[in-house]
């Protein structure tokens, strides 16, 4: 157990480090997410009601492109460095790595949303009618949602020979159900039409279904020659 | 090999023509919808025969992660293509027949989506198969059909929730069910061709896989054995 919360700690530790030096993944997410908001806001030129309607979907969606800059690089550096090889004949278990690097990517991301959220409500002169902190829950749950299946399918597609391509390929299509219900979601908080309820508890039920498969299975993606 | 793919070849020709003419002259036509409710012979079966071997895929990968037989590989690969196959058959009659009955090809439905996101799956997991390379191939298509399989349900559960338009279930789904026995009898004949004629593609695919599989295996082996100089021993010897 000890063992577990220290590689956990380390890794984490090490990746915020690297992160917070470079800043590669967050600049090219943000710089991502900006250009979707704007490009959407083109394309679709809303009108203040529309744009409430259309809102939930537009920023998910811009979340779910920008989150896969941040994934695509989770475990390159790692291979680079034959780090994942020495990972391998180590005795530390391969889960607290998994769990270190989606905690990782969570924090990338969430703070990608929390940056972005104020550009949102400028752009699309949004004013939630429901209440807000479902937001926060809904955005915690549907973030988490993408990062863990995302880091998982990272690890899977780092091995295949188109890597950066193969990614959204493998993730996007098991991962409909959960933006369905982010998109959802916060499209009921945003307008107040209908209760959310339904589809975070879907989102949590989604989230604990992956992050259980991922666990018992990152060990075999990992050694898997 | 050859003997019983005719045997079998011919079983599923003969009850694909009996199938036929059971679906386009025998079954009555439809009171409301006309003729073209005769698709459904062919849209349920194709969709059943789908959703099986989707379900042959999902029980042959986790058989592969569990004991790594190639064989439990090659099955999960040759149902995988033929589940994909029977499900694009059920996407293409789909709308041909919603388009005259609905006024509209397509709806976001829940049987609908939930048919197009499981082949959009089971694409993935071709397209996985086919862009990794070596000795991980298995494990990595293996566990993206385990998160594909279990994704199904989760997939049905929030588009139900949704919207639905899909026509109730038929047989046996509850009251105010129920088909003509002469529909019931061409429907179930058609599903037999159908689980005949993909049995068999599943076959000679399978086989085909296994084929290469040994090839590959058998060059390894050599490679291996004339780095280490050593005289070849015979390939089969491998399974």
């Amino acid at each position: 157990m000890s063992s577990l919360a220290a590689v956990f700690k380390s890794t984490l530790a090490k990746d915020l480090r690297m992160e917070w030096r470079s800043k590669d993944a967050i600049n090219s997410m943000l710089f991502f997410a900006l250009l979707v908001v704007v490009i959407f806001s083109f394309s679709f030129d809303p009108t203040a009601e529309e744009s409430r309607q259309i809102a939930g979907g537009l920023i998910w969606v811009a979340f779910l492109f920008a989150a896969v800059v941040a994934l695509n690089q989770t475990w390159a550096r790692e291979l680079r460095n034959q780090v994942l090889d020495a990972y391998r004949i180590s005795p530390a278990p391969a889960n607290s790595l998994f769990l270190a690097k989606t905690v990782g990517n969570f924090i990338f991301v969430g703070v990608l949303e929390l940056l972005m959220a104020p550009l949102f409500v400028m752009f699309y002169n949004l004013r939630p009618i429901g209440p807000v902190w479902e937001l926060a829950v809904v955005g915690a749950l549907g973030t988490w949602a993408l990062v863990v299946n995302g880091t998982f399918f990272a690890a899977m597609s780092i091995r295949t020979r188109s890597r950066e391509v193969m990614l959204p390929l493998i993730l996007f299509p098991v991962s409909i159900p959960a933006l369905l219900a982010m998109v959802e979601a916060t499209t009921a908080i945003l307008t107040g039409d209908s209760s959310p309820v339904f589809w975070m508890n879907l989102l949590a039920v989604y989230d604990l279904v992956f992050t259980t498969a991922c666990l018992l299975l990152f060990e075999t993606i990992l050694n898997a020659e | 090999m050859r003997t019983k793919l005719t045997i079998f070849g011919l079983i599923a020709f003969a009850l694909l023509s009996y199938g036929l003419y059971q679906a386009m002259i025998v079954a009555p036509t439809e009171a409301t919808m006309g003729n073209v409710q005769r698709i459904f012979y062919y849209h349920v079966p194709s969709a059943w025969t789908a959703f099986l071997m989707f379900f042959a895929n999902f029980l042959a990968s986790a058989w592969y992660l569990i004991k790594r037989g190639p064989r439990a590989d090659a099955f999960a690969l040759a149902s995988a293509e033929v589940g994909v196959v029977f499900c694009t058959v059920v996407l293409i009659t789909g709308p041909l027949w919603a388009r005259p009955v609905w006024g509209i090809w397509w709806t976001w439905d829940a049987r609908l989506t939930t048919t197009l996101i499981l082949w959009l799956i089971y694409v993935s997991y071709l397209i996985l198969r086919r862009y990794s390379s070596g000795g991980q191939t298995p494990v990595l298509a293996a566990t993206l059909a385990i998160f594909g399989f279990i994704d199904v349900p989760i997939v049905y559960l929030s588009i139900r929730y949704f919207r639905t338009q899909h026509p109730q279930p038929v047989i046996a789904g509850g009251q105010g069910s129920g088909i003509d026995p002469l529909m019931l009898k061409a429907l179930l004949i058609n599903w037999l061709a159908f689980l005949v004629f993909g049995a068999i593609v599943l076959w000679v695919r399978y086989k085909l896989e296994r084929a290469r599989q040994q090839v590959e295996e058998a060059h390894a082996l050599r490679e291996e054995q004339q780095y280490e100089e050593k005289p070849l021993i015979n390939a089969r010897a491998i399974r």
